[in-house]
C-alpha cells in the first residue's frame, strides 16, 4: 500500500487526488451530506407511498428493496458530479493553467480525478446507506457484489465526468449531460422499481442500460437475488467502465480542449 | 546549450471560418542565465509563444527545446525546468496561499519544500496572508501569489508573460528586485511585457514580435545604439502643424519628435514658431526603447 502511494506520490497523481478530494471535502455540507438528505427523502416519500402495494422480490418489502437502489443511484451522481464540476470550474475560472505547467502525465490526471470522484460517490453511497438503512436495514447477503459494483460504478461514472468536464466549455453543457443523459440513465435503471415490471419495449431498452447492471448487481449484494446474472452484470459494466476509461485517458493524452 | 531555443515555430487556427496565422516561422535562442525580453503590440504573439513553450498549446509546425529537451516528446522534463506566470489572474478559490503553493510543489515531488515556500512569501511580501484565503486577495496580492507558485521548484527558466500589468509601483519594485536576484544567482528569464522602461532596465536582449513574426533580435544596448537620433520632447496645449504631427509621438500634452541633428531640431522649431505654436519644457534627450520600439512597428528602422 505504502509502495503504491509512493508511487502516485512520484507521479503526482497523489497530491493531485488530495487536492480533489479536500475540494469537495471543505463544502462537504454541499457535496456529501446534501446528496444523503435527498436520497432519504426519496425513500421516506416513494416508501411512504408504496409500502405494502408492491412487493419485488418474495419477501423484500418495498422500502428494504429501494434502498439499494438509493445508495447507488446517489453514488453515482455524485461520482459524476465530482470530476465534471471540478474540471469544467478549473477551466472556467482558469486555475486548470496550474496543472497544466506541471509534469503530471495524463495517467496521473485520470488517476486522481477518477479516484476522488470514487471517494465522493462511496461517501455519499455509504451516508445514504447509513441513514436510511436505520429505517429498514437491507442486509447483506452477498456483500462482496455490493463492493465490487460500488467500486465499479464510482470509477464509470468518475471516467465519464472527466469526459463531460473536459467537453463542457460552461455550465449549460454540463447541464445538459447531467440533464439529459446522467438523470435519465439512473432514473431508467431500476432504482424505483424492477425491471420486470415494465413492458417488453421499456424491458428492452433497459437491458442496453449500463447503469441498469450496476443497479441490479449491486442490489443482488443485499438480497442475493437478482434480476439478471450479477456475472452478467459484471461483463457488461466492467466493459463499460474499461471502455470509457480508454476514451477519457485518450482525451486527456491529447489535451482536447485544455491544450489548444 | 540553449536554456529555450524556438525553431522555426508556426501557429494556425481557424477562427470564425478565417484561418489565422498567429505565429510565422519564429526561431531564437535564449542563452543560459540571460533576462530576455519579447516585445510587441497585443496580437503580435508574444502569448501564444509563450503558451507553446510551457505547453498550454502545441505548434502547428517547428520545435521548441528547454534545456535540449522538446516540449512536447520530452514534456515532464521541460515542465520542470520551466516556471510560468501567467498572464491572467487566475486563483483556486477553495485553498489559502500557503495551501496553493504547498500543493502546487506537490505537484513536482515536493512534498518538503515548507522552507522554501516560506521563503518565497517572505520576499514577495506575503508573510501576513499565507493563512488567507486566495479570494481574500487584492488583485496585486493574487499576482504576488501567481509569481510565488511559478517559483515553488526552483525552476532555472522563469517565464513572466506581463507580469506587471495593472500592478502598483510597490508591486513592481518588490518583484523586479527579486526576479533581479534570481537572474544573478542563474535562472534565466523570459519577460513580456508592455512597459518598455522595464525592459530597457533588466533585459539584456531583447526581441521583438510584430504580426507572427520576429522583427528584431539584438542586445539592448545595440537596439539603442541603433537608433542613432535623438528626441525633441516638449509640452503643448497648441495643435501642432501638420508637417509635425505626421512624424510626431504624442501622449497627452507631451509632444516626441525625432530629430537627428542640430540642422533637423532647428527647422522644427522654427515650423512651430511660424505655426505659432507656444511649446514649454523642451528638452533634448536621446531614443530610448519606446522609439526603437515604435519606429520597428512602423516598419522604418531608423
Amino acid at each position: 500500500m505504502s509502495g503504491l502511494i509512493n508511487a502516485l506520490r512520484l507521479s503526482g497523481a497523489w497530491p493531485l487526488f488530495v487536492k480533489e478530494v479536500l475540494r469537495f471535502w471543505k463544502v462537504a455540507f454541499q457535496t456529501v451530506a446534501a446528496p444523503v438528505l435527498t436520497a432519504v427523502l426519496y425513500l421516506l416519500i416513494f416508501g411512504h407511498v408504496l409500502q405494502g402495494k408492491v412487493e419485488v422480490f418474495n419477501g423484500v418489502g418495498y422500502t428494504r428493496f429501494l434502498i439499494p437502489g438509493l445508495v447507488m443511484m446517489s453514488l453515482l451522481q455524485n461520482a459524476f458530479a465530482n470530476s465534471s464540476s471540478s474540471l469544467v470550474q478549473s477551466k472556467i475560472t482558469g486555475n486548470l493553467v496550474f496543472l497544466l505547467l506541471t509534469p503530471l502525465s495524463h495517467r496521473a490526471w485520470f488517476v486522481a480525478y477518477v479516484g476522488a470522484s470514487l471517494v465522493r460517490g462511496l461517501a455519499v453511497g455509504l451516508g445514504v446507506f447509513l441513514v436510511t438503512g436505520w429505517f429498514a436495514p437491507p442486509g447483506l447477503a452477498e456483500p462482496w457484489w455490493a463492493v465490487i459494483f460500488a467500486l465499479l460504478g464510482g470509477s464509470l461514472l468518475g471516467a465519464l465526468g472527466l469526459i463531460a468536464g473536459l467537453w463542457a466549455e460552461k455550465f449549460d453543457h454540463m447541464a445538459v449531460f447531467q440533464n439529459f443523459i446522467i438523470m435519465p440513465m439512473t432514473f431508467l435503471s431500476g432504482v424505483f422499481y424492477s425491471v420486470h415490471s415494465l413492458p417488453p419495449f421499456w424491458l428492452g431498452l433497459s437491458h442496453l442500460n449500463p447503469f441498469f447492471y450496476l443497479i441490479d448487481g449491486f442490489r443482488r449484494g443485499f438480497f442475493g437475488v437478482s434480476d439478471v446474472s450479477p456475472w452478467l452484470s459484471l461483463g457488461v459494466v466492467g466493459s463499460a467502465t474499461l471502455g470509457v476509461s480508454l476514451i477519457a485517458l485518450h482525451l486527456l493524452k491529447t489535451g482536447y480542449k485544455i491544450r489548444h | 546549450m540553449s536554456a529555450v531555443s524556438f525553431q522555426q515555430v508556426t501557429k494556425s487556427y481557424v477562427s470564425a471560418g478565417r484561418t489565422v496565422a498567429a505565429l510565422q516561422g519564429v526561431s531564437f535562442d535564449i542563452q543560459e542565465g540571460e533576462f530576455f525580453g519579447l516585445l510587441g503590440p497585443n496580437g503580435a504573439g508574444k502569448t501564444t509563444l509563450i503558451s507553446i513553450l510551457a505547453g498550454l498549446s502545441r505548434a502547428t509546425t517547428g520545435k521548441v527545446t528547454v534545456r535540449g529537451h522538446d516540449v512536447v516528446t520530452d514534456y515532464a522534463f521541460a515542465r520542470r525546468q520551466l516556471g510560468v506566470v501567467p498572464q491572467e489572474l487566475v486563483f483556486d478559490p477553495f485553498f489559502s496561499v500557503r495551501e496553493a503553493l504547498m500543493i502546487q510543489s506537490a505537484y513536482f515531488g515536493l512534498n518538503k519544500n515548507g522552507a522554501w515556500v516560506d521563503e518565497l512569501l517572505h520576499h514577495l511580501g506575503l508573510s501576513d496572508k499565507a493563512d488567507a484565503n486566495m479570494r481574500q486577495l487584492s488583485g496585486g496580492m493574487k499576482r504576488r501569489v501567481l509569481v510565488a507558485q511559478a517559483l515553488v521548484h526552483k525552476p532555472p527558466v522563469i517565464v513572466l508573460d506581463e507580469p506587471t500589468a495593472g500592478v502598483d509601483v510597490e508591486l513592481r519594485q518588490t518583484l523586479w528586485q527579486f526576479i533581479a536576484r534570481l537572474n544573478k544567482d542563474g535562472h534565466t528569464v523570459l519577460l513580456t511585457t508592455h512597459y518598455l522602461e522595464e525592459a530597457e532596465a533588466l533585459c539584456h536582449r531583447i526581441g521583438m514580435l510584430k504580426q507572427g513574426k520576429l522583427v528584431a533580435l539584438d542586445r539592448t544596448s545595440a537596439l539603442l545604439a541603433g537608433t542613432a537620433h535623438t528626441m525633441l520632447r516638449f509640452k503643448t496645449d497648441d495643435p501642432l502643424p501638420a508637417a509635425l504631427a505626421e512624424q510626431a509621438r504624442i501622449t497627452g500634452r507631451i509632444v516626441q519628435l525625432p530629430a537627428h541633428d542640430a540642422a533637423e531640431i532647428e527647422a522644427i522649431l522654427a515650423t512651430l514658431r511660424q505655426s505659432q505654436c507656444r511649446v514649454e519644457d523642451l528638452e533634448i534627450g536621446r531614443a530610448d526603447l519606446e522609439d526603437v520600439f515604435l519606429s520597428i512597428m512602423q516598419g522604418v528602422h531608423a
